[in-house]
């Protein structure tokens, strides 16, 4: 059980200074998720350009694991496709829960690998994730923030 | 005075560290330091011993069989009931119904009392800084029986004011459900005064003691309430057993909650008949192994003296208290004059879950979270805390290591 692994520089910076940090007022897509174990909530909104992600923003609060998960993947995810992210998510949770997944090609997600060693923080990393899921599976038809 | 003598003698903890196995193993290459007796104490050598011996020489059916080992099984069951009795001085061994633990308890009176006692209108007084199980069986009850449910508030350091408490005593109020040592704070409430209040109105009491029985004497007739609930897995017994004590003439009168075996003299379909207390709230076949395990850890308390362990304690607490105060950045949450064995505390821009896990790599076991008690993490504006809790095994050297492991953390992640 190595610490450094979990919490790498990568992590310690996002979680320092979360990107893409606030709200999208009028945005297409919302989805709220919280971990009820550990009192974690967040609120993303996603913009949609035709199938692509234009942008997105998240707020909330929670641990270094699940804010560094939610700043890294409003990154990873800009300018793809919905179906590109899903496969994105896919690969993230196959990575943190420990099955055959090429870390290496994840990029900077590779930095969240450290997470699988540390079986109670699975769910921390995997909210920001989940909760993308769900505001692009409501995404179809656009929903109001309000 | 030979007492005076007695009680100068200092507190062997390393003696008592002996008594407890779990304590001597390293958790991440560490040496273990438990500080989450608040939320489940270790076991003695005794405990595990005693429930073992049950299985492995005595198990049967108890209340039935004429054969030895159900005679065997029945009298270490019914001895433990007393042992029950007499660690919380009731009357008689009417008054003890085991259980599953507090939260069991405390919804066997909901159920059972509430339903049969309450009326639309009627109202059930808690604090704020209650558990979800003595906040939520009410409101379930308040549902069925069209009761409401009073919130005396809490201040800024825990302490839930008497007097909001006396002003929601009206002639509606039909029940008061207390902690007695709140386990999110640790504050320690004046349960008696809190309780004489209630019964020169006549209103029904409930106590939660989950927190105090480890920790504090506890005399349910010098209290004076009605109910007293508690889990033997707090103060270093098994999980799945707790007693619900119950005034006799209260228990007396009150329906039977569950139904089946044991709980009945006879049964025909034309109609059953109620077995006589505590047996009617007992249905099924309990927790036998786990009823003599609380026997043996009422022994095991017993062998301690009450003013060494309380002194003991309290420097823990204290110690602590002071030693993580001057972390910079560290505010402890609870602060109330009376407090009893635990401290909870946030610190600035470090969630309490990342605290935990580095804490736990260095071999020092926490509890973070909301601690079941969202209502007190919402007085406090906080998602969560982190807490460290205590027990008659603790060590100020536990407690250091503690610190450090929070400095290491801080330097880590902040």
């Amino acid at each position: 059980m190595d610490l450094a692994d979990l919490y790498r520089d990568v992590i310690v910076d996002h979680n320092r200074s979360p990107r893409n940090r606030g709200r999208l007022p009028g945005a297409c897509c919302h989805a709220e998720g919280n971990n009820p174990l550990c009192g974690d909530r967040l609120q993303l909104d996603v913009e949609l350009d035709g199938d692509r992600i234009r942008d997105l923003r998240f707020e909330g609060s929670g641990c270094a694991i699940s804010t560094a998960s939610a700043s890294l993947m409003s990154e990873a995810v800009k300018g793809r496709s919905r179906a590109e992210a899903a496969e994105l998510s896919a690969a993230v949770h196959r990575m943190l829960t420990g099955q055959q997944e090429d870390a290496a090609r994840l990029g900077k997600l590779a930095a969240l690998a450290g997470v699988r060693e540390f079986p109670a923080r699975v769910k921390c990393a995997t909210l920001a994730w989940h909760t993308l899921n769900a505001a692009l599976a409501g995404g179809a038809a656009p929903v109001t923030t309000e | 005075m030979a007492a005076a003598r007695e009680a100068a003698v200092p507190f062997d903890v390393e003696r008592i560290r002996a008594d407890f196995p779990a304590l001597a193993r390293r958790v991440n290459g560490r040496p273990l330091a438990y500080l989450d007796s608040a939320a489940s104490a270790q076991q003695p050598a005794a405990v595990i011993e005693a429930v073992a011996d049950y299985a492995r020489s005595h198990h049967a059916n108890v209340h039935r069989g004429v054969h030895t080992l159900s005679q065997e099984a029945t009298a270490l069951f019914e001895g433990a009931r007393e042992k029950a009795r007499r660690f919380v001085n009731a009357a008689s061994v009417a008054e003890i119904v085991f259980v599953r633990g507090t939260t069991e308890a405390i919804n066997l009176v909901a159920q059972s009392w509430g339903r049969a006692g309450l009326a639309a209108g009627d109202e059930i007084v808690v604090t704020q800084l209650e558990h979800h199980s003595n906040i939520v069986p009410w409101q379930l009850l308040a549902g069925q029986t069209g009761a409401r449910l009073k919130v005396a508030p809490i201040d800024g350091r825990g302490v839930v004011d008497f007097d909001a408490y006396l002003g929601l005593l009206g002639p509606r109020t039909r029940l008061v459900a207390l902690a007695h040592v709140s386990n999110a704070l640790g504050t320690v409430l004046p349960v008696t005064q809190f309780l004489a209040a209630a019964r020169d109105r006549g209103i029904v009491t409930v106590v939660d003691g989950a927190q105090a029985v480890p920790h504090l004497p506890v005399d349910v007739r010098a209290l004076g309430c009605d109910f007293y609930a508690f889990s033997a897995h707090k103060m270093y017994g098994p999980t799945g057993i707790g007693v619900l004590y119950g005034r006799e003439a209260l228990l007396a009168a009150m329906p039977p909650w569950q139904g089946g075996g044991d709980m009945i003299l006879t049964v025909s379909f034309s109609g059953s008949t109620w077995n006589h207390l505590p047996h009617r709230f007992e249905a099924g076949t309990p927790n036998i192994g786990g009823a003599v395990g609380l026997g043996a850890a009422i022994d095991y308390l017993a062998a301690v003296d009450p003013a060494r362990l309380a002194a003991h304690e309290q420097d823990l607490l204290d110690y602590a208290s002071a030693k993580l105060a001057a972390i910079p950045g560290l505010t402890l949450v609870g602060t109330a004059p009376d407090k009893c064995s635990l401290v909870s505390f946030t610190v600035e821009a470090v969630h309490p879950h990342d605290l935990g896990t580095v804490l736990d790599a260095r071999g020092v076991a926490v509890r973070t979270g909301h601690h079941c008690a969202m209502p007190v993490m919402e007085h406090f504006g906080l998602p969560a805390t982190t807490r460290a809790s205590f027990g008659l095994y603790n060590t100020r050297a536990e407690i250091d290591l503690l610190h450090d492991a929070l400095e290491d953390a801080i330097r880590m992640l902040r």
